[in-house]
């Protein structure tokens, strides 16, 4: 009785006394579970997180050793620098075409013409290029100023309209189809100049070790300058900042995971052009999602429409300019896919590509639910589904058994994001 | 205590709407002043959401003046009503759930540092903000999903006060809340008073009312159904204006035949 009166005696005179600065503000509220400094503290808290649901990229990262164990197990060549190469230079067609629907189902809708869009632009590059002579460099800008035209067509009949955005895009996917069938002609396929730009996109590799290693050390230092900056900006203003050993440990784990794939590109031919391209594509749409107002208002409409609205952001201009940057990365896609297989023919766009593509940005943690997610998800749901395609076509194993695996990824995904989306409600972190 | 200016920050005078075939106000007078919290109240149906839309220019009004500082003013649409310093918290708050305190303070304002999101400025004015109004969140980093209903109305209202507003109106910003929370919005409410700023308090609950604000006005079946000193008038008072037990069938035949008379 008498201690307790004594304690609270205590802490009235220290609230009284006007010195003690750190209850002026206090940095975080006592009832937030902080992390502790130090090692046991990230364990402590990936523990928590993953109790509340809020998984982030663990399933994906788990699942992706798992498929190359079992791979490289069936076969040892999975995992040669050649193989791996190879998967590399594959998946930026899918994945640029991820990076785009990533923006659209931040807003949680869904774009069905990706694939169709991709295959009008390969042969709208290839028809003006080859068949009229035109500049390639012209027909590049063509084929993708075409795609972000359509894109727009599409979120103007979405926002402006009002008609669901599957059911525009679901008759997107038909009416371009058919429209690449007719730009292609009777022809059907086009082969495209291999030492073209466009050629050259998925076969040109930067020879040089230091390119490779010089990028990764690029990416390493300014990601660790810019931590630490934004960190004595943070000291300066008097808001919470990051402990320097979590600087560290994160600029540790980007090292391993730039140098480490830089070592295998360089033990085949080097470092490809399209991954550099890929990798410059996600820095700058992370910036553009995370950095800007632009991005800000992306998120905001993914969580609430209405709320979005009333803070005054212009509701209908987002989504036409989502949609018409999935338009875009769509024939970006389908430029890298005409690379790849030298040519654009009637087969572009078809099959599984658009299941991939969806499946990618899925996989790798965007919710089909609209405001959660990073266009960084592409890279990570595109090397899942390109792997299991290199894997499976290595032990032989046909077309319809790959679809059948494919399609079961993206329904365990899908079931993995609504589970998530739930459990993450009941812990109050939707 | 209460500072009360010369000329109401806000006046209705004979304010008048119609939705079809339904008038929904008649002839409403409403004064507030800085530094006074007004109640309205009112039964269902009685006129309290559609007065306070026409404030904030969701629905312009029919017939009648509004006044602001003493000069007549035309509130078209939210947009003007913003810019005349009026802040409204709707009852569904707005807010998105995905994003966190901080993104939602700002949303639709961002402050900028050579065209890129000042994230720092924006987390420092927040805390700022917060910590004038005596709002404790666990953190202004965390989704606004993990915050519990008061602290998310809390957020909803410190977020209208970002403009530095001459008027907040809240609707009904304690329905849905636990008696703890409610209590955290109410002290909220008596700082906005001590810091100037004229308050329109929409609530069905009379123990709110009687708690903080200086004025009730009642609406009744779209019409003033008498303005209240809280402090010398008693709940039971309020509650039979509210309930039209003061309205019986002499004064319906009287307001009747004055409106024929007319």
């Amino acid at each position: 009785m008498s201690t307790e009166h004594h304690t609270s005696a205590e802490e009235v005179a220290q609230l009284a006394n006007p010195s003690a600065p750190a209850d002026a503000i206090p940095a975080v509220d006592p009832r937030l579970l902080v992390r502790e400094q130090g090692l046991s503290g990230y364990l402590s808290e990936f523990g928590r997180k993953m109790k509340a649901g809020d998984l982030g990229s663990v399933p994906v990262v788990i699942g992706l050793i798992v498929i190359c164990g079992i791979f490289q197990g069936l076969n040892a060549n999975f995992l040669s620098p050649e193989n791996l190469t190879n998967i590399a230079i594959t998946m930026v067609a899918t994945g640029m075409m991820a990076v785009g629907i990533i923006f659209v189902l931040l807003l949680g809708e869904i774009d069905l013409s990706v694939g169709s869009v991709s295959g009008v632009s390969g042969a709208l590059f290839a028809v003006m290029a080859v068949t009229h002579g035109v500049n390639q460099w012209v027909a590049i800008l063509a084929a993708i100023a075409a795609g972000a035209l359509i894109g727009a067509i599409h979120g103007f009949f979405f926002a402006r309209i009002g008609a669901p955005a599957f059911a525009v895009t679901l008759s997107g996917l038909l009416f371009w189809s058919g429209a690449m069938l007719q730009i292609l002609g009777s022809n059907g396929t086009i082969n495209i100049d291999p030492d073209g730009p466009v050629g050259q996109l998925t076969t040109y590799f930067f020879t040089d070790v230091a390119a490779g290693y010089g990028l990764a050390a690029i990416a390493v230092i300014g990601y660790f300058l810019a931590s630490f900056l934004d960190n004595r900006r943070r000291e300066a203003a008097g808001v919470p900042s990051r402990p320097v050993s979590e600087i560290a440990l994160r600029t540790g784990l980007l090292a391993v995971f730039t140098f480490g794939p830089a070592a295998v590109f360089n033990q085949y031919k080097g470092l490809p052009l399209a991954v550099v391209l890929f990798v410059l594509v996600l820095v700058g749409t992370d910036f553009l999602l995370r950095r800007t107002s632009f991005g800000r208002s992306i998120f905001a409409l993914g969580g609430s429409v209405e709320a979005s609205r009333r803070a005054g952001i212009n509701v209908t201009g987002i989504r036409i300019t989502v949609f018409a940057i999935a338009g875009t990365f769509a024939a970006v896609g389908g430029l890298f896919w005409a690379s790849k297989i030298a040519a654009a023919n009637q087969s572009a766009g078809a099959g599984d590509l658009l299941m991939n593509v969806i499946a990618a940005a899925v996989i790798g943690g965007t919710s089909l639910f609209g405001g959660r997610g990073r266009t960084w998800n592409a890279l990570l749901g595109v090397m899942v589904i390109t792997s299991i395609q290199y894997g499976l076509a290595l032990q032989g194993i046909a077309t319809p058994i790959q679809y059948m695996i494919t399609g079961a990824v993206l329904l365990a995904t899908v079931v993995i994001d609504s589970v998530t989306r739930k459990t993450q409600k009941t812990a109050g972190r939707a | 205590m209460v500072h009360v200016s010369a000329a109401p920050v806000l006046a209705l005078r004979g304010v008048s709407k119609r939705f079809g075939a339904v008038q929904a106000l008649t002839d409403v007078e409403l004064e507030i002043h800085s530094g006074e919290v007004v109640a309205l109240v009112g039964d269902n149906g009685a006129g309290k959401s559609t007065l306070v839309k026409t404030i904030a220019g969701v629905h312009p009004i029919d017939d009648g003046v509004i006044e602001w500082n003493g000069k007549p003013v035309a509130i078209g649409k939210p947009h003007d009503a913003q810019n005349l310093g009026i802040a409204t918290v709707y009852q569904d708050l707005a807010l998105c759930d995905n994003i966190d305190v901080v993104g939602n303070l700002f949303l639709g304002r961002e402050l900028k540092r050579r065209g890129v999101l000042d994230e720092v400025e924006m987390e420092r004015r927040a805390r700022e903000l917060l910590t004038t109004l005596s709002i404790r969140i666990p953190s202004v980093r965390i989704p606004i999903a993990s915050l519990s209903g008061g602290q998310r109305q809390t957020v909803a209202i410190a977020r209208s006060m970002l403009g530095e507003p001459k008027l907040v109106i809240l609707d009904e910003p304690t329905a849905a809340l636990g008696v703890e929370q409610t209590a955290q919005v109410l002290d909220l409410v008596e700082r906005l008073r001590e810091r100037g700023h004229a308050v329109i308090l929409i609530s069905h609950n009379m123990a709110d009312v009687k708690a903080v604000a200086d004025k009730v006005a009642v609406l009744r079946l779209g019409r003033n159904n008498g303005v209240f000193n809280v402090k010398d008038t008693s709940q039971e008072e309020i509650i039979s204006a509210i309930t039209g037990a003061t309205d019986n069938a002499v004064t319906r035949r009287a307001a009747r035949t004055g409106e024929a008379g007319k």
